[in-house]
Protein backbone atom coordinates (compact mmCIF):
# COMPACT_ATOMS: atom_id res chain seq x y z
CA UNK A 1 0.00 0.00 0.00
CA UNK A 2 0.72 3.67 -0.26
CA UNK A 3 0.01 6.11 2.49
CA UNK A 4 -0.13 9.83 1.89
CA UNK A 5 -1.16 12.65 4.44
CA UNK A 6 -1.01 16.91 3.23
CA UNK A 7 -1.48 18.97 6.09
CA UNK A 8 -3.23 16.73 8.26
CA UNK A 9 -4.74 18.56 11.77
CA UNK A 10 -6.66 16.85 14.27
CA UNK A 11 -6.93 19.45 17.61
CA UNK A 12 -8.48 18.00 20.57
CA UNK A 13 -9.69 21.59 22.29
CA UNK A 14 -6.90 23.95 22.09
CA UNK A 15 -4.50 20.86 21.83
CA UNK A 16 -3.69 20.34 18.10
CA UNK A 17 -2.29 16.48 18.46
CA UNK A 18 -1.60 16.74 14.76
CA UNK A 19 -0.34 20.05 13.58
CA UNK A 20 0.02 19.94 9.74
CA UNK A 21 1.24 16.36 9.38
CA UNK A 22 2.41 15.46 5.61
CA UNK A 23 4.31 12.43 4.62
CA UNK A 24 4.60 10.19 1.81
CA UNK A 25 5.60 6.15 1.65
CA UNK A 26 6.99 4.56 -0.78
CA UNK A 27 4.17 2.85 -3.15
CA UNK A 28 4.59 -0.76 -1.43
CA UNK A 29 5.23 -0.27 2.10
CA UNK A 30 4.09 -3.57 3.75
CA UNK A 31 4.71 -2.69 7.69
CA UNK A 32 4.74 1.13 8.21
CA UNK A 33 6.20 1.86 12.06
CA UNK A 34 4.61 5.07 14.05
CA UNK A 35 7.53 5.74 15.65
CA UNK A 36 8.28 8.76 18.36
CA UNK A 37 7.71 9.89 22.10
CA UNK A 38 4.53 9.48 23.84
CA UNK A 39 2.13 12.52 23.10
CA UNK A 40 4.12 13.03 19.74
CA UNK A 41 0.61 12.56 17.60
CA UNK A 42 1.41 8.48 17.12
CA UNK A 43 -2.26 7.20 18.14
CA UNK A 44 -3.88 10.04 16.92
CA UNK A 45 -2.19 9.69 13.03
CA UNK A 46 -3.28 6.24 13.81
CA UNK A 47 -6.81 6.32 14.06
CA UNK A 48 -6.82 8.76 11.48
CA UNK A 49 -5.40 6.52 8.89
CA UNK A 50 -8.07 3.87 10.15
CA UNK A 51 -10.82 6.58 9.56
CA UNK A 52 -11.80 5.98 13.90
CA UNK A 53 -10.76 9.85 13.79
CA UNK A 54 -11.72 12.35 11.32
CA UNK A 55 -9.14 14.75 10.88
CA UNK A 56 -10.23 18.72 11.02
CA UNK A 57 -8.47 19.81 8.00
CA UNK A 58 -6.03 17.95 5.50
CA UNK A 59 -6.00 14.84 3.15
CA UNK A 60 -5.40 11.42 3.95
CA UNK A 61 -4.88 8.99 0.88
CA UNK A 62 -4.47 5.26 1.04
CA UNK A 63 -3.95 3.84 -2.80
CA UNK A 64 -4.16 7.22 -4.03
CA UNK A 65 -8.26 6.92 -2.76
CA UNK A 66 -8.66 9.89 -0.32
CA UNK A 67 -9.98 8.60 2.65
CA UNK A 68 -13.42 9.73 3.43
CA UNK A 69 -14.48 13.05 5.81
CA UNK A 70 -17.85 12.09 6.54
CA UNK A 71 -19.28 9.53 9.57
CA UNK A 72 -20.78 7.36 6.92
CA UNK A 73 -18.12 6.71 4.51
CA UNK A 74 -15.75 6.38 7.50
CA UNK A 75 -17.81 3.68 9.37
CA UNK A 76 -17.68 1.73 6.01
CA UNK A 77 -13.65 2.20 5.77
CA UNK A 78 -13.60 1.01 9.69
CA UNK A 79 -15.19 -1.85 8.18
CA UNK A 80 -12.23 -3.10 6.26
CA UNK A 81 -9.76 -2.83 8.86
CA UNK A 82 -8.81 -3.87 11.60
CA UNK A 83 -7.81 -2.50 14.76
CA UNK A 84 -5.77 -3.68 18.11
CA UNK A 85 -5.13 -1.48 21.06
CA UNK A 86 -3.03 -0.82 23.99
CA UNK A 87 -5.27 -2.62 26.20
CA UNK A 88 -8.62 -3.99 27.63
CA UNK A 89 -10.59 -2.96 24.31
CA UNK A 90 -12.12 -6.56 24.46
CA UNK A 91 -15.71 -6.76 25.41
CA UNK A 92 -15.79 -7.67 29.07
CA UNK A 93 -19.15 -9.26 28.87
CA UNK A 94 -18.76 -11.52 25.92
CA UNK A 95 -16.31 -14.67 25.81
CA UNK A 96 -13.85 -14.73 24.00
CA UNK A 97 -15.32 -16.43 21.04
CA UNK A 98 -18.15 -14.39 21.31
CA UNK A 99 -15.97 -11.13 21.12
CA UNK A 100 -14.24 -12.52 18.09
CA UNK A 101 -17.89 -14.26 16.22
CA UNK A 102 -20.51 -11.45 16.76
CA UNK A 103 -18.60 -8.81 14.26
CA UNK A 104 -18.77 -11.43 11.80
CA UNK A 105 -22.48 -11.82 12.45
CA UNK A 106 -23.85 -8.21 12.80
CA UNK A 107 -20.95 -6.16 11.00
CA UNK A 108 -20.33 -8.71 8.09
CA UNK A 109 -23.26 -10.73 7.60
CA UNK A 110 -22.19 -14.22 8.61
CA UNK A 111 -24.13 -16.84 9.32
CA UNK A 112 -24.36 -17.59 13.34
CA UNK A 113 -22.59 -21.36 12.31
CA UNK A 114 -19.98 -20.17 9.63
CA UNK A 115 -19.11 -17.07 12.09
CA UNK A 116 -18.78 -19.60 15.01
CA UNK A 117 -16.06 -22.08 13.21
CA UNK A 118 -14.51 -19.29 11.78
CA UNK A 119 -13.91 -17.22 15.29
CA UNK A 120 -12.83 -20.67 16.32
CA UNK A 121 -10.08 -21.76 14.14
CA UNK A 122 -9.25 -17.67 14.24
CA UNK A 123 -8.24 -18.18 18.26
CA UNK A 124 -6.83 -21.86 16.99
CA UNK A 125 -4.72 -19.96 14.91
CA UNK A 126 -3.51 -17.78 18.32
CA UNK A 127 -2.72 -20.23 20.38
CA UNK A 128 -6.18 -19.52 22.30
CA UNK A 129 -7.58 -23.06 22.00
CA UNK A 130 -9.39 -24.20 25.27
CA UNK A 131 -10.01 -20.56 26.47
CA UNK A 132 -13.02 -20.25 23.73
CA UNK A 133 -15.89 -19.91 26.91
CA UNK A 134 -13.49 -17.55 29.05
CA UNK A 135 -13.96 -13.89 29.63
CA UNK A 136 -11.57 -11.25 29.31
CA UNK A 137 -10.79 -10.92 32.69
CA UNK A 138 -9.83 -14.97 33.16
CA UNK A 139 -7.14 -14.11 30.28
CA UNK A 140 -3.60 -13.26 30.64
CA UNK A 141 -2.90 -9.85 29.24
CA UNK A 142 -0.91 -11.69 26.38
CA UNK A 143 -3.72 -13.81 25.76
CA UNK A 144 -6.14 -11.11 25.82
CA UNK A 145 -4.14 -9.67 23.33
CA UNK A 146 -3.85 -12.32 21.19
CA UNK A 147 -7.65 -12.59 21.12
CA UNK A 148 -7.83 -8.70 20.35
CA UNK A 149 -5.74 -9.63 17.25
CA UNK A 150 -8.45 -12.77 16.56
CA UNK A 151 -10.94 -10.18 16.35
CA UNK A 152 -9.15 -7.69 14.20
CA UNK A 153 -8.39 -10.42 11.65
CA UNK A 154 -11.27 -12.38 11.65
CA UNK A 155 -13.08 -10.48 9.01
CA UNK A 156 -9.42 -10.45 6.82
CA UNK A 157 -9.13 -6.89 6.83
CA UNK A 158 -7.36 -5.06 4.28
CA UNK A 159 -5.14 -3.10 6.74
CA UNK A 160 -4.12 -3.73 10.47
CA UNK A 161 -3.82 -0.79 12.48
CA UNK A 162 -1.77 -1.61 16.42
CA UNK A 163 -1.75 0.85 18.82
CA UNK A 164 1.26 0.29 21.36
CA UNK A 165 -0.06 -3.43 21.09
CA UNK A 166 2.51 -3.99 24.03
CA UNK A 167 2.70 -1.46 26.04
CA UNK A 168 0.65 -2.74 29.10
CA UNK A 169 2.40 -6.42 28.68
CA UNK A 170 4.94 -8.17 30.73
CA UNK A 171 8.35 -9.32 28.69
CA UNK A 172 6.90 -12.48 28.17
CA UNK A 173 3.66 -10.84 27.29
CA UNK A 174 4.95 -8.70 25.23
CA UNK A 175 7.41 -11.33 23.18
CA UNK A 176 4.41 -13.82 22.67
CA UNK A 177 2.28 -10.43 20.84
CA UNK A 178 5.53 -9.56 18.93
CA UNK A 179 5.72 -13.08 17.51
CA UNK A 180 2.25 -13.06 16.37
CA UNK A 181 2.74 -9.25 14.79
CA UNK A 182 6.31 -10.50 13.15
CA UNK A 183 4.48 -14.15 11.56
CA UNK A 184 1.16 -11.95 10.14
CA UNK A 185 3.62 -9.09 8.53
CA UNK A 186 5.66 -11.82 7.06
CA UNK A 187 3.15 -13.56 5.78
CA UNK A 188 1.73 -10.40 3.72
CA UNK A 189 -0.75 -8.60 6.10
CA UNK A 190 -0.33 -5.16 5.87
CA UNK A 191 0.08 -3.50 8.80
CA UNK A 192 0.48 0.21 10.46
CA UNK A 193 2.22 -0.33 13.78
CA UNK A 194 2.86 2.51 16.52
CA UNK A 195 4.86 1.13 18.85
CA UNK A 196 8.36 1.94 21.47
CA UNK A 197 9.42 -1.34 20.68
CA UNK A 198 12.40 -0.19 18.32
CA UNK A 199 14.56 -3.16 17.92
CA UNK A 200 10.97 -5.00 17.05
CA UNK A 201 9.83 -2.26 14.47
CA UNK A 202 13.50 -2.37 12.88
CA UNK A 203 13.02 -6.20 12.63
CA UNK A 204 9.55 -5.81 10.46
CA UNK A 205 8.93 -2.48 9.58
CA UNK A 206 9.72 -1.66 5.96
CA UNK A 207 9.01 2.19 6.25
CA UNK A 208 8.99 4.42 9.25
CA UNK A 209 7.14 7.39 10.30
CA UNK A 210 8.83 9.57 12.56
CA UNK A 211 6.44 11.63 15.39
CA UNK A 212 7.46 14.42 17.88
CA UNK A 213 5.35 17.42 18.50
CA UNK A 214 2.51 16.54 16.29
CA UNK A 215 4.45 16.64 13.35
CA UNK A 216 6.25 14.45 10.98
CA UNK A 217 10.24 15.19 11.51
CA UNK A 218 11.22 11.96 9.71
CA UNK A 219 9.54 9.96 7.14
CA UNK A 220 11.78 7.21 5.17
CA UNK A 221 13.02 3.57 4.40
CA UNK A 222 13.17 1.69 7.80
CA UNK A 223 16.58 0.64 6.54
CA UNK A 224 17.97 3.84 6.17
CA UNK A 225 15.93 5.68 9.26
CA UNK A 226 17.33 3.22 11.41
CA UNK A 227 21.29 3.50 10.25
CA UNK A 228 20.98 7.38 9.65
CA UNK A 229 18.43 9.04 11.47
CA UNK A 230 18.68 12.65 10.02
CA UNK A 231 17.08 14.72 13.13
CA UNK A 232 18.22 15.35 16.14
CA UNK A 233 15.04 14.24 17.80
CA UNK A 234 15.06 10.96 16.08
CA UNK A 235 18.79 10.54 17.30
CA UNK A 236 18.13 11.71 20.65
CA UNK A 237 14.58 9.35 20.57
CA UNK A 238 16.27 6.17 19.38
CA UNK A 239 19.66 6.60 22.21
CA UNK A 240 17.64 7.02 24.85
CA UNK A 241 15.54 4.01 24.04
CA UNK A 242 18.86 1.94 23.33
CA UNK A 243 20.77 3.17 26.57
CA UNK A 244 19.07 0.47 28.96
CA UNK A 245 18.84 -2.37 26.28
CA UNK B 1 -15.72 -10.76 41.66
CA UNK B 2 -17.96 -8.13 43.41
CA UNK B 3 -19.49 -10.13 46.43
CA UNK B 4 -23.63 -9.24 46.64
CA UNK B 5 -24.56 -9.22 50.27
CA UNK B 6 -25.70 -12.96 51.66
CA UNK B 7 -29.23 -13.38 51.21
CA UNK B 8 -29.28 -15.47 54.11
CA UNK B 9 -27.18 -14.03 56.60
CA UNK B 10 -29.34 -10.83 55.54
CA UNK B 11 -32.87 -12.87 56.63
CA UNK B 12 -30.97 -14.20 59.80
CA UNK B 13 -30.14 -10.74 60.67
CA UNK B 14 -33.71 -9.11 60.12
CA UNK B 15 -35.45 -12.20 61.94
CA UNK B 16 -32.70 -11.64 64.67
CA UNK B 17 -34.19 -7.59 64.79
CA UNK B 18 -37.83 -8.33 64.23
CA UNK B 19 -37.19 -10.75 67.78
CA UNK B 20 -35.97 -8.02 69.42
CA UNK B 21 -38.38 -5.71 68.83
CA UNK B 22 -41.19 -7.77 69.69
CA UNK B 23 -39.46 -8.60 72.88
CA UNK B 24 -39.86 -4.95 73.56
CA UNK B 25 -43.07 -4.51 72.26
CA UNK B 26 -44.25 -7.37 75.07
CA UNK B 27 -41.95 -5.70 77.39
CA UNK B 28 -43.29 -2.06 77.57
CA UNK B 29 -47.12 -3.39 76.82
CA UNK B 30 -46.92 -6.07 79.62
CA UNK B 31 -50.72 -5.75 81.15
CA UNK B 32 -51.91 -2.38 79.71
CA UNK B 33 -52.29 -3.62 76.14
CA UNK B 34 -54.87 -5.79 74.92
CA UNK B 35 -53.87 -7.56 71.82
CA UNK B 36 -57.58 -7.71 70.03
CA UNK B 37 -56.15 -9.93 66.99
CA UNK B 38 -59.58 -11.49 66.67
CA UNK B 39 -61.50 -8.10 65.09
CA UNK B 40 -58.64 -7.40 63.23
CA UNK B 41 -58.73 -11.46 61.50
CA UNK B 42 -62.41 -9.96 60.68
CA UNK B 43 -61.11 -7.40 58.37
CA UNK B 44 -58.63 -10.16 56.45
CA UNK B 45 -60.14 -10.20 53.16
CA UNK B 46 -60.18 -5.97 53.19
CA UNK B 47 -56.71 -6.56 54.03
CA UNK B 48 -56.03 -9.09 51.58
CA UNK B 49 -57.82 -6.58 48.41
CA UNK B 50 -55.71 -3.30 49.65
CA UNK B 51 -52.18 -5.53 49.63
CA UNK B 52 -53.07 -6.77 46.15
CA UNK B 53 -53.97 -3.08 45.38
CA UNK B 54 -50.31 -2.18 46.65
CA UNK B 55 -48.73 -4.63 44.41
CA UNK B 56 -50.66 -3.76 41.62
CA UNK B 57 -49.78 -0.09 42.00
CA UNK B 58 -46.06 -1.40 42.54
CA UNK B 59 -46.04 -3.35 39.60
CA UNK B 60 -47.65 -0.85 36.92
CA UNK B 61 -45.31 2.19 38.65
CA UNK B 62 -42.43 0.08 38.56
CA UNK B 63 -42.84 -0.95 34.58
CA UNK B 64 -43.84 2.97 33.83
CA UNK B 65 -40.83 4.74 35.99
CA UNK B 66 -38.14 2.35 34.52
CA UNK B 67 -39.69 2.92 30.85
CA UNK B 68 -40.24 6.95 31.76
CA UNK B 69 -36.72 6.48 33.66
CA UNK B 70 -34.87 5.79 30.16
CA UNK B 71 -36.17 8.04 28.53
CA UNK B 72 -35.41 10.79 30.55
CA UNK B 73 -31.77 9.42 30.44
CA UNK B 74 -31.87 9.43 26.59
CA UNK B 75 -33.59 12.75 26.76
CA UNK B 76 -30.28 14.07 28.62
CA UNK B 77 -28.28 13.58 25.59
CA UNK B 78 -30.89 14.22 22.94
CA UNK B 79 -29.36 16.62 20.37
CA UNK B 80 -31.88 19.16 21.23
CA UNK B 81 -30.93 21.35 23.43
CA UNK B 82 -34.67 22.04 25.19
CA UNK B 83 -35.06 18.72 25.36
CA UNK B 84 -31.77 18.34 27.19
CA UNK B 85 -32.82 21.18 29.25
CA UNK B 86 -36.19 19.98 30.05
CA UNK B 87 -35.30 16.63 31.31
CA UNK B 88 -32.83 17.81 33.17
CA UNK B 89 -34.84 20.52 34.46
CA UNK B 90 -37.21 17.99 35.43
CA UNK B 91 -34.96 14.86 36.93
CA UNK B 92 -33.65 18.41 39.43
CA UNK B 93 -37.10 19.58 40.68
CA UNK B 94 -38.47 15.97 41.20
CA UNK B 95 -35.58 15.19 43.28
CA UNK B 96 -35.68 17.95 45.09
CA UNK B 97 -39.20 17.68 45.91
CA UNK B 98 -40.82 15.03 48.44
CA UNK B 99 -43.10 12.50 47.40
CA UNK B 100 -46.11 13.85 49.62
CA UNK B 101 -46.12 17.10 47.89
CA UNK B 102 -45.65 15.87 44.52
CA UNK B 103 -48.52 13.50 45.03
CA UNK B 104 -50.96 16.63 46.56
CA UNK B 105 -49.44 19.34 44.47
CA UNK B 106 -49.65 16.98 41.18
CA UNK B 107 -53.07 15.57 41.96
CA UNK B 108 -55.12 18.83 43.76
CA UNK B 109 -53.44 21.20 41.38
CA UNK B 110 -53.38 19.18 37.89
CA UNK B 111 -55.37 16.21 37.95
CA UNK B 112 -58.39 16.98 39.71
CA UNK B 113 -59.07 20.19 38.59
CA UNK B 114 -58.48 19.54 34.76
CA UNK B 115 -60.26 16.29 35.39
CA UNK B 116 -57.69 14.09 33.93
CA UNK B 117 -58.44 10.95 36.02
CA UNK B 118 -59.20 9.68 39.32
CA UNK B 119 -56.84 9.29 42.34
CA UNK B 120 -55.80 5.39 41.44
CA UNK B 121 -54.76 6.09 38.29
CA UNK B 122 -53.15 9.63 39.24
CA UNK B 123 -51.58 8.40 41.87
CA UNK B 124 -49.93 5.99 40.18
CA UNK B 125 -48.78 7.63 37.43
CA UNK B 126 -47.09 10.37 39.91
CA UNK B 127 -45.34 7.88 41.70
CA UNK B 128 -44.13 6.39 38.53
CA UNK B 129 -42.88 9.91 37.39
CA UNK B 130 -41.34 10.57 41.29
CA UNK B 131 -39.41 7.88 40.83
CA UNK B 132 -38.34 8.27 37.18
CA UNK B 133 -36.21 11.12 37.47
CA UNK B 134 -34.06 8.69 40.18
CA UNK B 135 -34.22 5.92 37.77
CA UNK B 136 -32.79 8.10 35.03
CA UNK B 137 -29.99 9.43 37.42
CA UNK B 138 -29.55 6.06 37.83
CA UNK B 139 -29.20 4.74 34.39
CA UNK B 140 -26.88 7.87 33.75
CA UNK B 141 -24.28 6.91 36.07
CA UNK B 142 -23.97 3.33 34.99
CA UNK B 143 -23.91 4.68 31.30
CA UNK B 144 -21.37 7.35 31.96
CA UNK B 145 -18.93 4.51 33.45
CA UNK B 146 -18.34 2.37 30.73
CA UNK B 147 -15.37 3.51 29.66
CA UNK B 148 -14.34 5.58 26.23
CA UNK B 149 -12.01 2.68 25.56
CA UNK B 150 -15.34 0.07 25.02
CA UNK B 151 -16.89 2.50 22.87
CA UNK B 152 -13.77 3.03 20.67
CA UNK B 153 -13.16 -0.84 20.73
CA UNK B 154 -17.01 -0.89 19.26
CA UNK B 155 -16.35 1.80 16.45
CA UNK B 156 -13.27 -0.41 15.83
CA UNK B 157 -15.26 -3.63 15.00
CA UNK B 158 -17.31 -1.83 12.58
CA UNK B 159 -20.53 -1.38 14.56
CA UNK B 160 -22.93 1.68 13.66
CA UNK B 161 -24.24 3.69 16.61
CA UNK B 162 -27.53 1.62 17.11
CA UNK B 163 -24.76 -1.48 17.44
CA UNK B 164 -22.66 0.28 19.89
CA UNK B 165 -25.73 0.16 22.16
CA UNK B 166 -27.10 -2.72 21.94
CA UNK B 167 -24.00 -4.88 21.75
CA UNK B 168 -22.00 -3.21 24.13
CA UNK B 169 -23.25 -0.48 26.18
CA UNK B 170 -26.79 -1.51 27.41
CA UNK B 171 -25.56 -5.19 28.33
CA UNK B 172 -22.97 -3.54 29.90
CA UNK B 173 -24.75 -0.71 31.88
CA UNK B 174 -27.90 -3.06 32.92
CA UNK B 175 -25.13 -5.20 35.41
CA UNK B 176 -24.55 -2.00 36.78
CA UNK B 177 -27.67 -0.57 37.25
CA UNK B 178 -29.13 -2.96 38.85
CA UNK B 179 -27.84 -2.87 41.96
CA UNK B 180 -29.22 0.98 42.31
CA UNK B 181 -32.08 0.11 40.02
CA UNK B 182 -33.27 -2.77 43.01
CA UNK B 183 -33.14 -0.26 45.55
CA UNK B 184 -35.04 2.74 43.91
CA UNK B 185 -37.90 -0.02 43.26
CA UNK B 186 -37.92 -1.57 46.43
CA UNK B 187 -37.92 2.42 47.74
CA UNK B 188 -41.10 2.49 44.97
CA UNK B 189 -43.01 -0.48 46.83
CA UNK B 190 -43.08 1.86 50.52
CA UNK B 191 -43.78 4.77 48.62
CA UNK B 192 -46.85 3.29 46.98
CA UNK B 193 -48.16 3.80 51.25
CA UNK B 194 -48.35 7.48 50.26
CA UNK B 195 -51.33 7.03 47.90
CA UNK B 196 -53.47 6.86 51.11
CA UNK B 197 -53.16 10.38 51.40
CA UNK B 198 -55.13 10.55 47.69
CA UNK B 199 -57.87 8.46 49.54
CA UNK B 200 -56.84 5.41 47.67
CA UNK B 201 -57.51 2.16 49.08
CA UNK B 202 -54.41 0.34 48.62
CA UNK B 203 -53.11 -1.28 52.03
CA UNK B 204 -52.39 1.57 54.49
CA UNK B 205 -55.55 3.52 53.88
CA UNK B 206 -57.17 0.03 54.46
CA UNK B 207 -55.36 -0.73 57.62
CA UNK B 208 -55.90 2.54 59.06
CA UNK B 209 -59.53 1.75 58.52
CA UNK B 210 -59.69 -1.17 59.81
CA UNK B 211 -58.05 -0.22 62.89
CA UNK B 212 -60.37 2.54 63.40
CA UNK B 213 -63.45 0.33 62.68
CA UNK B 214 -61.90 -2.38 64.95
CA UNK B 215 -60.42 -0.04 67.66
CA UNK B 216 -57.42 -1.75 67.63
CA UNK B 217 -53.58 -0.31 66.47
CA UNK B 218 -50.58 -3.00 66.12
CA UNK B 219 -52.85 -5.54 65.39
CA UNK B 220 -53.18 -3.59 62.37
CA UNK B 221 -49.71 -2.34 61.98
CA UNK B 222 -47.65 -5.37 62.50
CA UNK B 223 -49.53 -6.97 59.76
CA UNK B 224 -48.66 -3.79 57.59
CA UNK B 225 -44.94 -3.96 58.17
CA UNK B 226 -44.89 -7.70 57.42
CA UNK B 227 -47.21 -7.45 54.16
CA UNK B 228 -44.49 -4.59 52.83
CA UNK B 229 -42.30 -6.88 53.66
CA UNK B 230 -43.67 -9.96 51.39
CA UNK B 231 -43.06 -7.92 48.37
CA UNK B 232 -39.42 -6.07 49.37
CA UNK B 233 -37.66 -9.11 50.53
CA UNK B 234 -38.25 -11.36 47.43
CA UNK B 235 -37.53 -8.27 45.10
CA UNK B 236 -34.21 -7.74 46.69
CA UNK B 237 -33.33 -11.62 46.43
CA UNK B 238 -34.50 -11.32 43.26
CA UNK B 239 -32.41 -8.51 42.30
CA UNK B 240 -28.90 -10.43 43.86
CA UNK B 241 -30.04 -13.13 42.10
CA UNK B 242 -29.89 -11.21 38.35
CA UNK B 243 -26.91 -9.36 39.61
CA UNK B 244 -25.14 -12.62 40.05
CA UNK B 245 -25.91 -14.27 36.88
CA UNK B 246 -24.54 -10.52 35.34
CA UNK B 247 -21.52 -10.36 37.00
CA UNK B 248 -18.44 -10.71 35.39
CA UNK B 249 -15.12 -8.84 36.24
CA UNK B 250 -14.29 -5.81 33.80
Amino acid sequence: MKLEARDVVKAFGTHRALDGVTFETQSHARVVALLGPSGGGKSTLLRVLGCLLVPDTGRVLMDAQELPHNEAGALAERRTNGFVFQGYNLFPHLTALENVALPLRVVHGMQPAPAEAHAREMLDRLGLIGHETKRPAELSGGQQQRAAIARALAPTPRLLLLDEPTSALDPVMTGEVLDVIRELAHNGQQIVLATHEVSFARDVADWVIFLAQGRVQESRPATDFFSSPQTDLAREYLHGLARYR
Amino acid sequence: MPVPRSTTRSVLLSALIIGVLAALVWAVFPDTYRWHWGSFWDYRMLFFKGWLLMVGISLVAMVLSVLGGLALMMGTRAPWEIVRLFCGGYITLMRGTPLLVVLLLGYYGLVSPLRLGDALPAGTVLLAAFEAAYLAEIFRGALDSIGRSQREAARAVGFDVWQLYRYVLIPQSVRRALPGMAGELVSLVKSSSLLSVLGVDEITQITKLINARSYSSLEGFIPLALAYLAVTLPLTWLAQRLERRFAYET
